[in-house]
């Protein structure tokens, strides 16, 4: 194995490895625009140059891999100067238009100019016109030629990740530009990633764009709930300038390297999958049937669905339905087993999906669109048409009293007709969930639940992963996490539980199931303009 | 060394008249090299003649050619493919064209030479768009070649088999940098490659392959017939033999004179009927518009790779354009980097952003609106294009740019001071 030293400090290294990837070993960051660690070498920004000894030329530090006894020097007088003027030659013809530019605050240009550049300005020529200034270029990027800065990273994602290949480099020289080719658009399942990868304002992603400055953001390590496969995200909320998203807390979510499990990348569905947690909450207990709805205190709620319940249990638990949700976290999940099954001995407990199978890929994307299927099998629970059958059967039959329902829309879920006047049948429908249906306008208590943005917990991807995800809001309102409502209820109907809170929770699942210790830690990811 | 510098190898070919048709080419004992080599030689013995003469790239790289085919690897399992850069796109070069319009024939018995000695079954001629002349005479030459057997299959009654392909580049300067014209071949973009790996092992379609000048190939018949010693004894100790230097510009008589690496420049100056009008030289660039500008102090280094290069300038592809004493020397650089703007690929920053910004501020020079301190801004711009990019493209624009700045500074200081050129020359053989 070679042994390099770069800037004083030897190591020895795999053969193969690159100077940018040993000097990130060692803790030495080597500026860059062009390279990205998910993508092909481009080499062309320039921006790694780097000095090595007995070459006479400066080396680019991307391309050129480590050999036996090479001494590198990243920071020397030599390396510095060239570094300032490659980013001057960047600049020359990028039109400075940082205020009314929405990368601003997470540009490459910016940050590299306050760390490498800080020269005065030697440009008196008039900048190269490229053709179009912002235009959209598919359902979710805006494409501004005049800020690109040509590092071909949105090419390489096209040609190289999603291999639609909509991007291509035309022109020559300083009238070069990034374009599309004739006749596409880009509208392929991950086109928000060149929006992540693109290390300046050049491609804008149209959901974003405007809605925030990014350094009102605040960003919390969470996990995407848009399909099975568990990609790791970083939540960005804004809750110190609510005027600045029109009330909106979570203004995007972008991807956050997982080497186990996403990379660099997430999809689009997963990406914009966050307007509902801002829009159609439910922020107050309610109960009532729908002509004499009326809001309600948890404390009168937990009351009157408690007597509800110990009621029903007492004619008999046999009139008493659950319906679980692979939404829920492996936590809430856990909870509902111990208080329905082996406090309450519940027999009618399902698991039920809220959102249908829709495509899959040989990427990320994941054809069951919840985010816990696993975690709910762990706990043995399997989703299972014939349950819900006999389950409509015996609603039919006016054998179910009480259905606890979490957070499914069974209107629009259910194909047997006429639903609403099936489900009318049920004397008592309790739905604990965070957004409002079909479903919730029919049920007698609703009990509002934080979303998972809102919460801190777990759930297990396809492949048995068990990942954390962080609360990045508060609950909306008077809503409350899975966990206190259920530890609330418990505690209403005479069950004597710990005082758990979510760590204590998550900690005893993981004591008493094996599966739920299997869990991915999140990675520490050094890749600038990547996420 | 040669001593007279003259003889007419593959300009012999020149001034014959039909010298392009089969017939004729035969009648004057072509294709018997390549007859010789493939019924009677070993491919080693080929190659080892090849090392001997000492023949270099004479496309402007000057590399060994025999040093080259060494680089190339038999036994990879892949196919080996010969590539002819016949791009010609180095400014002030116009000397393959002369060898593919009259004499197509001899490219093709050195093609056949090199391939045979390599062990290769296809070449693809990649030829400058522009070249229309030249691409239909090579066309007729290969399916003449191949009528007589001298290409395709069982080649000559013997188990070789070649098939020449021309293809014709679109006009990109780019395209005769060899990795941006293999990506050209491959059907895309014109993109020089990162290297290494480099095309010897990993070249078209990911193949080992082996890339000569049109020139260069066609000095292997003559290595073959009179033996690399006897070549490289023709130049001078580095560089073997003779080569077609394209001399333009300020000279009474400009054209493609054939002379041995060990001439000097003055000598070819006088060649080409000398400084015309009976004007004093100011300036000569030696080796295609890439390579560094010689003051006419400088006249006496003679014009092999390596003398050249140890006086700061390039044999690069010797194209030798002579600038007379009333030559705007401002004028002359703008339109130089202007060329270098134009066909950089835009891959590289410094490159892309570089040349052209060099050349807007020559042009704001050129309308009068220089300042003092815009030459040693393009000496620093000019320090930072070159050397920091994935091809020579910058380089060659750097060489120039330094150069001149260098050695004629006092014509920009001048310019800059007053608005207007030093020499108030007429259009300058360079237009604007």
């Amino acid at each position: 194995m070679p042994t390099v030293t770069i800037n004083g400090q030897t190591i020895e290294v795999e053969k193969g490895t690159t100077i940018i990837q040993v000097a990130e070993k060692l803790g030495t960051f080597i500026p860059r625009y062009c390279y990205h660690p998910g993508l092909s070498i481009a080499g062309n920004c320039r921006m790694c140059l780097v000095e090595v000894e007995k070459f006479p030329k400066l080396q680019i530090a991307c391309h050129v891999q480590c050999s036996d006894g090479m001494v590198v020097h990243t920071e020397s007088e030599r390396v510095k100067k060239t570094r300032e003027h490659v980013l001057e030659f960047l600049l020359v013809n990028h039109p400075l238009d940082c205020p009314v530019c929405d990368q601003a605050g997470e540009c490459g240009l910016q940050d590299y100019y306050m760390e490498h550049g800080r020269y005065d300005s030697r440009l008196d020529e008039q900048k190269v016109k490229k053709s179009k200034k912002a235009e959209p270029i598919g359902q979710t990027v805006m494409l501004d030629t005049e800020r690109c800065i040509l590092c071909s990273r949105c090419v390489r994602f096209s040609d190289e990740i999603t291999k639609t290949s909509e991007f291509g480099i035309f022109n020559r020289g300083d009238h070069s530009e990034i374009g599309l080719y004739p006749g596409k658009e880009l509208n392929n399942p991950y086109s928000g990633n060149v929006v992540d990868i693109c290390p300046v304002g050049a491609l804008t992603d149209r959901d974003f764009r405007f809605k925030c400055r990014v350094w009102y953001l605040k960003k919390t390590n969470s996990i995407c709930t848009g399909c099975s496969r568990g990609c790791n995200i970083t939540m960005e909320t804004n809750t110190d300038r609510p005027h600045h998203g029109h009330g909106e807390r979570v203004m995007r979510l972008k991807p956050r390297y997982q080497p186990a499990i996403n990379k660099w990348w997430m999809c689009d569905h997963g990406r914009y999958n966050y307007k509902w947690i801002d829009h159609g909450r439910m922020t107050e207990p309610v109960k009532g049937s729908s002509e004499h709805r009326q809001t309600a205190t948890w404390q009168e709620l937990m009351r009157d669905v408690s007597n509800q319940i110990r009621q029903s249990c007492t004619d008999s638990p046999e009139s008493v339905a659950v319906l679980l949700s692979p939404q829920q976290s492996n936590e809430s999940l856990y909870l509902a087993k111990k208080l329905f099954v082996e406090e309450l001995k519940l027999q009618h407990i399902y698991l039920f999906s809220p959102n249908a199978d829709g495509d899959q890929d040989d990427l990320l994307i994941r054809s069951d669109k919840h985010p816990n299927r696993q975690g709910a099998a762990i706990l043995g629970f399997q989703e299972d048409g014939e349950n819900i059958e006999n389950l409509i059967r015996r609603i039919r039959e006016h054998k179910i009293k009480c259905l606890y329902v979490f957070g499914q829309d069974l209107v629009s879920r259910l194909p047997h007709a006429p639903i609403t006047e099936i489900l009318k049948q049920i004397p008592s429908i309790i739905f604990h969930g965070s957004n409002s249906n079909l479903t919730s306008e029919m049920a007698h208590f609703v009990l509002p639940s934080a979303t998972y943005a809102e919460s801190f917990g777990s759930f297990t991807n396809f492949e048995g992963k068990v990942q954390f995800f962080s609360q990045a809001l508060p609950a909306l309102g008077e809503a409350r996490s899975d966990l206190e409502i259920l530890i609330k209820l418990a505690n209403q109907l005479g069950i004597t539980w710990p005082a758990w809170d979510a760590g204590d929770v998550a900690r005893d699942m993981q004591a008493e199931y094996q599966a739920f210790k299997n869990v991915i830690e999140a990675a520490n990811d050094k890749e600038v303009f990547s996420s | 060394m040669n001593p007279t510098n003259r003889l007419n190898l593959i300009s012999q070919f020149f001034s014959l008249t039909d010298a392009h048709m089969l017939s004729v080419y035969e009648k004057l004992g072509g294709y018997e090299m390549a007859k010789k080599a493939i019924r009677e030689m070993k491919p080693d013995a080929v190659e080892a003649e090849v090392r001997k003469s000492k023949l270099r790239g004479l496309g402007g790289a000057g590399f060994a050619s025999g040093v080259k085919w060494s680089f190339v690897p038999r036994d990879s399992g892949k196919p080996i493919y010969l590539t002819v850069n016949a791009d010609e796109g180095e400014p002030g070069t116009f000397k393959d064209r002369y060898v593919m319009e009259r004499a197509p024939h001899l490219l093709l018995e050195g093609i056949l030479i090199c391939a045979y000695a390599m062990g290769i079954h296809k070449v693809y001629i990649y030829v400058r768009g522009e070249y229309l002349g030249p691409i239909q005479r090579l066309r007729e030459a290969i399916d003449e070649a191949v009528a007589k057997n001298y290409l395709g299959e069982k080649i000559l009654g013997t188990n070789f088999n070649l098939e020449v392909v021309v293809h014709q580049g679109a006009g990109a300067y780019i395209c005769g940098e060899e990795t941006a014209l293999l990506e050209s071949l491959e059907g895309k973009k014109g993109f020089p490659r990162l290297k290494p790996p480099f095309p010897a092992v990993v070249g078209l379609y990911g193949c080992p392959t082996l890339i000569h000048n049109v020139e260069t190939l066609s000095y292997l018949p003559f290595i073959l017939q009179e033996g690399g010693d006897w070549f490289a004894g023709l130049g001078t100790e580095t560089s073997g033999g003779m080569r077609l230097y394209s001399v333009s510009g300020h000279v009474e008589r400009p054209g493609v004179y054939e002379r041995s690496m060990g001439i000097t420049l003055r000598q070819l100056i006088e060649d080409a009927g000398g400084v015309w009008r009976g004007r004093k030289l100011k300036a000569v660039v030696p080796g295609g518009l890439s390579a560094a500008v010689l003051t006419a102090d400088e006249i006496d280094v003679t014009m092999d790779f390596d003398s050249l290069r140890k006086i700061g300038s390039m044999g690069g592809s010797g194209g030798v354009m002579v600038m007379d004493e009333k030559t705007c020397m401002v004028r002359a650089l703008y339109t130089t980097m202007r060329f270098f703007g134009h066909e950089s690929c835009g891959q590289c920053s410094p490159c892309r952003e570089g040349t052209g910004w060099v050349a807007r501020i020559l042009k704001r020079i050129l309308d009068g609106e220089g300042r003092v301190e815009d030459i040693d801004r393009l000496i620093d711009i000019g320090q930072f294009m070159g050397g920091t990019t994935i091809c020579a493209l910058a380089d060659g624009a750097q060489m120039p740019l330094l150069s001149y700045l260098k050695k004629f500074r006092s014509e920009f200081d001048y310019y800059v001071k007053h608005g207007c050129s030093l020499v108030e020359s007429e259009p300058a053989g360079v237009s604007n």
